[in-house]
């Protein structure tokens, strides 16, 4: 793959310095912490779209910080994947940030707890942003030893959002948290020793040339991927997720469960599928395969049996994510180029989804004080864009038509039975009806609306809370609508996807 | 976009934009809630005969929205999506004007009529549907859209009967997702315009076909309620009685039956089917819903489950006829009953609503000389039912005729012993709620007697089944018409040169 080298600074370091910068504004200054928050994720969605530009015209980019070359210096980069992960991180933090602001003012609202609840947003802004610039920082890294300070920088941040409730539970979970991440960084941190000491570059692009043939790289993969699955929170490394995210504030919720662990797989599937594909044998596939299913069926079948909101939110995020793993032994086949589409698409249909349902409970929270999913009837009088939202984001994670899940499946199902491995299609088909019936066992509840309800007991949403949810969710819906775009971005400067996407299926 | 596409999207928006706006009127602004339902619908059926025009003298509807490689939306305007359009949309205006009365001063109206307007929308995108994909597509939010009706009333008896059709419904759209992508690895993608596909397919793949030919009429059939697949609708019964007529008239059992009519006749196409040898099984499977469906009709006394176990009977002709493509008669009889069957059930279920709004009965063993207060409700019903049995002049003579004249001419003696036995059984089941309402003696006091006045009942809810009844007649009485659905449907088959 041939790409632009840029060596002046370019919009690419807006979406990694911008975040930085703001969020220790935001921890300095008292006042105005939103109006710089909302700036920063604003300006952020701008310079992806500048890059997203300037990748359809240019192609591919590097830029070397300060003019360095690698090995030495840091080098950022651009290509198709990395900025549909952008995009779908600057309009996923946008609306996070918006809901956040509504979110926090509705619960200062409640006077007994108001200095409790200022507390927790004047940490939570500091937190979000440098977590923002992480995640940034992840997607455009091209060097090894960058990427696991990415990881950190995210996993540091992340523990301490989730801990920011003050609940005895989310303290304990958010220990675990922060525990079993730092585990996985220091896991994926041997990993980076291993293969420094074995190719004596970590540049990504010069990765490339290495040869593969040492043992050390081996074992170098292994550990960084294993420490990679513990964050990402694939079955059987699932156990901490489901606690950790559904006692966490609605916010921060969202930003686990959307975006943080899309980073460390999407690192996980580029080491998998560009760096080290040599060292990839079949049988390695079909296990990542293999993981991916229970994890879809297990997960599914934990968020049928939850009986509260977020608890059954966050089970589905495990299920869903078997849906990237299950990707992976289809690659064989059609190449990698197959695979990028299912695993972009089901990215961001997720990322959207599911940030919108987590803001549809947090919505729900606040309104009603519980989640018991046995009680939720007759919220849809007082909030109906809301429950609208649920419903629309439970279209996309059901994967029906015309949804970007839908399409992430579609691809899956055609690959699956185009090279006659029907049994993953036959996961991803019971798997979506296992979805099916934990969006309904809500909604069913969201519809009814008791005899003798009474629509005027509490108080009128803000729009913030509401439609930033109902934006997102029908982004998903309407991801699959658009799937020409997010695939023309996809295979630009990508010359076999490229074929792929002007030719038609294999 | 040229006229005609504008055309195919303002039949769908006719409906969409009704349908949203009135989620958001306020519950007491009645007027403006059925102004807009009515305006819509009327506006809904001037479209779609502009469109029934355009295609009659040739014309091609068609809009294309490409999503990825293999992967495009296609409405496309064909003489059999006509006759399903035109279906729906003249019996939607009828059956919103029924649910206006029928739903006068309940609450959650604004809420029920959006998603009626939704789910007619979605009704009419399967018609114009014009591959698998956009099928698939329509399918699936048409069990959406449903499903808010089905559970409108919030009991939960009506969340379990909800929960049901979800999973009947659901499970078939994953079953025909499978076999659409594995028809679509085999066959590449193809529009239904092209009326079968190559069939060079069938000499290497033979048995993967028949395989997934199977598992499409699988995933259609829970929605045309084939047996073993018909669980749901008896259940459903517990919603209102206008979402019953949707169910079984307009909307969810018949995109079933057209589902099976577009996979019988443009997916796989007759010759390739004949070659698979794959059509004796669709017939018998048609012939023993249709016998069973009527055998449990006949123990049923709550009348709307003795109707849905009817509906369940009837809608398997169409599949009976269709399974016998080789003979245009029966085809010709299949097609045309999707539009007679349509008539006269909707017939049925608006009397039987009548008869449970006004006089609060649920039951046959209820209904002793009902008909002396309200002879023009049971009057519709009596035609409906005559033409349920097959007497003429009725629509219901028209389809058994055809149906019974193609098994003859294909040497099938079976399927006019199953008209037979069938037409029998109708008549047991029908015959006797005549006599009791014409000729039983009242007993006692109306279980509930909720609506005196000047008419039987609401006029609102009196004018439906009388103009559908009136149709039932009359469609029979001129079949041989030149504007006519027999005249119709005579036109879609000279289409598919059979």
């Amino acid at each position: 793959m041939t790409s632009l080298q840029l060596t002046s600074p370019s919009w690419m370091i807006i979406p990694v310095i911008l975040p930085l910068i703001a969020g220790l504004l935001s921890f300095l200054l008292n006042r105005g912490i939103f109006a710089i928050a909302l700036t920063a994720a604003l300006a952020n969605l701008l310079a992806v779209s500048i890059l997203t530009c300037q990748l359809l015209s240019y192609g591919p980019m590097r830029c070397h910080m300060g003019g360095w070359q690698p090995p030495l210096g840091i080098t950022l980069r651009t290509d198709g994947p990395a900025l549909l992960m952008l995009l779908m991180t600057a309009v996923t933090g946008l609306a996070i940030t918006l809901y956040a602001r509504g979110y926090f003012s509705y619960r200062i609202l409640d006077p007994k707890r108001a200095s409790q609840h200022q507390h927790q947003q004047r940490y939570f802004w500091p937190l979000w942003l440098l977590l923002l610039a992480g995640l940034n920082g992840l997607f455009l890294s091209s060097d090894i030893f960058n990427l696991y300070v990415t990881l950190e920088l995210i996993a540091i941040a992340a523990a301490s959002l989730a801990a920011l409730s003050g609940k005895p539970a989310s303290q304990l979970a958010s220990f675990r948290y922060l525990l079993v991440n730092l585990l996985g960084s220091i896991t994926f941190l041997l990993g980076v020793v291993f293969l420094y000491k074995s190719c004596r570059v970590l540049d990504l692009d010069l990765l490339h040339n290495v040869p593969m043939n040492k043992p050390g790289i081996s074992a170098a993969l292994a550990l960084m991927s294993v420490g990679l699955l513990l964050k990402t929170a694939l079955v059987p490394l699932h156990f901490w997720l489901p606690p950790a995210h559904a006692n966490a504030l609605a916010p921060v919720s969202i930003i686990l469960s959307a975006l943080v662990v899309k980073g460390s797989f999407y690192l996980l599937f580029r080491l998998w599928f560009e760096v080290f594909a040599q060292l990839i044998t079949t049988p390695a596939l079909n296990v990542m395969g293999t993981l991916g299913a229970v994890a879809i069926l297990w997960g599914a079948i934990q968020a049928m049996r939850q009986h509260r909101l977020k608890l059954m939110i966050a089970y589905s995020t495990v299920s869903q994510l078997g849906y990237l793993f299950i990707a992976f032994p289809l690659a064989r086949i059609d190449g990698s180029t197959q695979v990028w589409s299912i695993v972009i698409f089901m990215a961001m249909a997720h990322a959207c989804a599911k940030s919108a349902m987590f803001m549809v409970a947090g919505t729900v929270f606040l309104h009603l004080g519980h989640d018991r999913i046995n009680d939720l009837t007759g919220i849809r009088a007082n909030l109906p864009i809301t429950v609208l939202a649920y419903g629309i984001a439970g279209v996309s994670l059901m994967g029906l038509p015309p949804s970007g899940g839908f399409i992430a499946k579609w691809l899956l199902l055609s690959s699956a039975l185009a090279s006659s491995q029907w049994w993953w299609a036959l996961v991803v088909i019971i798997g979506s009806l296992l979805a099916m019936t934990y969006v309904f066992r809500v909604m069913s509840r969201f519809f009814v609306i008791p005899e003798g309800y009474s629509s005027a007991k509490s108080t009128p949403p803000s729009p913030l809370l509401e439609w930033p949810a109902l934006v997102l969710a029908m982004i998903s819906l309407f991801l699959g609508l658009a799937a020409s775009w997010p695939l023309y971005i996809l295979s630009t400067g990508n010359p076999a996807l490229a074929q792929v996407f002007s030719g038609g299926l294999p | 976009m040229n006229w005609g596409q504008w055309l195919l999207v303002s039949i769908l928006l006719s409906s969409f934009i009704p349908g949203i706006i009135i989620f958001g009127v306020p519950e007491e602004k009645h007027r403006l809630r059925t102004g807009l339902n009515l305006c819509g619908s009327i506006l809904k059926i001037v479209l779609i005969l502009a469109m029934d025009t355009g295609i009659y003298f040739g014309h091609n509807f068609e809009i294309r929205l490409p999503l990825i490689p293999g992967v495009e939306l296609l409405l496309n305007g064909d003489p059999l999506s006509a006759l399903f359009a035109t279906l729906s949309s003249v019996l939607w205006l009828l059956t919103t004007i029924y649910a206006v009365g029928y739903l006068e001063g309940s609450p959650n109206r604004s809420h029920f009529f959006g998603y009626f307007s939704l789910c007619v929308t979605v009704t009419i995108g399967i018609a114009l549907a014009g591959n698998l994909i956009t099928f698939l597509l329509f399918y699936e939010m048409l069990t959406l859209t449903t499903y808010p009706l089905i559970i409108h009333r919030g009991t939960e008896k009506s969340l379990h009967a909800g929960r049901n059709y979800l999973i009947y419904a659901f499970s078939g759209g994953a079953v025909f997702l499978f076999a659409v992508v594995a028809l679509q690895t085999i066959i590449g993608p193809t529009d239904f315009a092209t009326t079968g596909f190559p069939s060079s397919f069938i000499d290497t793949h033979a048995t993967v076909l028949a395989v997934i030919f199977v598992l499409l009429i699988i995933g259609v059939g829970v929605k045309a309620a084939l047996v073993p697949l018909h669980g749901w609708l008896p259940q459903a019964m517990v919603a209102p009685a206008p979402v019953s007529a949707l169910l079984h008239a307009v909307a969810v059992v018949k995109a079933g039956a057209f589902g099976i009519i577009r996979i019988v006749l443009d997916v796989y196409g007759a010759q390739n089917l004949l070659l698979l040898g794959v059509l004796p099984l669709l017939g018998g499977i048609a012939s023993i819903t249709i016998l069973y469906g009527s055998i449990r009709a006949l123990q049923q006394d709550d009348l709307k489950r003795r109707l849905a176990f009817s509906t369940i009977s009837q809608v398997s002709y169409i599949a009976l006829g269709i399974s016998l493509v080789d003979q245009p008669l029966a085809v010709i009889g299949g097609l045309v009953h999707l539009v007679h069957q349509g008539l006269m059930k909707i017939t049925l279920f608006f009397c039987a609503g009548n008869l449970a709004e006004t006089l609060g009965i649920h039951r046959i063993s209820e209904m002793d000389g009902v008909a002396r207060r309200m002879p023009f409700t049971m009057a519709a019903f009596s035609i409906g039912a005559l033409g349920m049995i097959g007497i003429p002049p009725t629509v219901g003579f028209v389809s058994k005729w055809y149906l019974g004249l193609g098994g003859l001419a294909a040497g099938n003696w079976w399927v006019v012993l199953i008209l037979a036995v069938s037409s029998l059984l109708n008549a047991c089941y029908f015959l006797p709620i005549l006599t009791r309402s014409w000729f039983g003696k009242q007993q006692g006091p109306w279980p509930e007697e909720l609506y005196v006045g000047r008419f039987e009942t609401r006029l609102m809810l009196l004018t439906p089944p009388l103009v559908t009844a009136f149709i039932v007649i009359a469609a029979g009485a001129v079949a041989n018409a030149q504007i006519s659905p027999l005249a119709w449907v005579r036109f879609i088959v000279r289409k598919y040169g059979l």
